[in-house]
């Protein structure tokens, strides 16, 4: 693919924690991680999805003034930020398996018209709704 | 100090408790808004459960008080009238994709009773129970490619004003006798 989303990033409150979160909690892999003095970019990747890389990046500076930042970390921590959306194969089986590992939950597997949906939370607040989609006939 | 007027009138103390400044800016504490969010959570995961601030504030790891101050900052609502929004967006859900009655409906999502149900849910919506069955099943061929949970929490009423405050600003629109005119 030449054209496209190629990035997208979310803010997170410590980005360690979050790459702990994504690889080892969601088994996402890490694509780029690289500094510039406090300055991190931090991507990692859905395995089967190499087109696209997710950003976990921190509020702050060079990027954000201090109360920016502030803003920004408070917008997280109170689930403020966009829904995202996960598509997963077998929702209630990837909730047993998430739930497992310690993921904070924010709601069960729920049947919608063919589909099976639940939520959880990363650990700086961002709210992941996990989809199956409906089967084909 | 609560004047003689208000005294007269009847209102209880409690409405004339000095109102702490702190109540009105906004939370900017990450790890306080986190905890506070799980509590949210627990509410919108199970609105049909009786969520007193005593448990809210266990899931918040913080004091009662602490805790209804801080949600109402952090979300600009006090936690039971967040409550009352996941309750009416749920019944809201309920009335559009099921057949359950509204007697069903109002104890599967949290109420002791269908008149407060109903009385309530008119006053939030402006519509009754089942006016809003009726309203919502007619528009639902234009959302059904939002993703449901979202489309879902989009229908959550915008409760900026307590209800009772609704109820009283709803009455004085009305044109009623009143008892002082009759003379």
């Amino acid at each position: 693919m030449n054209q496209g989303i190629n990035v997208v990033g979310l803010y997170v409150d410590d980005q360690d924690e979050a790459l702990k979160f994504y690889v080892d909690k969601l088994g996402f892999r890490v694509h780029t991680d690289v500094r510039n003095g406090t300055y991190r970019w931090l991507t990692v990747q859905h395995p089967e999805q190499p087109s696209f890389q997710l950003g976990l990046f921190m509020p702050g500076p060079p990027v954000h003034d201090e109360a920016t930042a502030q803003t920004l970390r408070a917008m997280v921590a109170k689930g403020a930020m966009p829904p995202l959306v996960l598509s997963v194969a077998d929702c209630r089986a990837s909730y047993e398996q998430l739930k497992e590992l310690g993921v904070e939950f924010t709601q069960e597997p729920v049947d919608r018209y063919g589909s099976v949906d639940a939520g959880f939370r990363d650990p700086a607040g961002n709210g992941w709704k996990m989809i199956q989609a409906p089967k084909r006939a | 100090m609560p004047s003689s007027a208000a005294l007269k009138a009847g209102t209880s103390s409690l409405d004339n408790a000095p109102r702490e400044p702190a109540d009105t800016e906004a939370l900017q504490d990450p790890a306080l808004l986190r905890r506070l969010l799980r509590a949210k959570d627990r509410m919108d995961a199970a609105s049909h459960e009786a969520w007193p601030v005593k448990r809210l504030a266990e899931v918040s790891g913080v004091s009662e008080a602490h805790f209804a101050r801080s949600f109402k900052r952090a979300f600009a609502l006090p936690p039971h009238r967040y409550l009352l929004t996941r309750r009416i967006e749920q019944a809201t859900t309920l009335l559009r994709d099921t057949d359950l009655g509204i007697t069903e409906i109002a104890f599967a999502t949290g109420w002791e009773s269908l008149g407060t149900f109903g009385r309530t849910f008119r006053d939030v919506t402006g519509l009754s129970p089942s006016a809003m069955r009726v309203q919502a099943r007619a528009n639902l061929p234009e959302i059904d490619r939002v993703p449901a949970c979202v489309l879902k929490a989009a229908q959550r009423p915008d409760l900026t004003t307590a209800v009772l405050e609704k109820r009283r600003r709803a009455a004085k629109a009305t044109v009623r006798p009143s008892i002082k005119e009759v003379t």
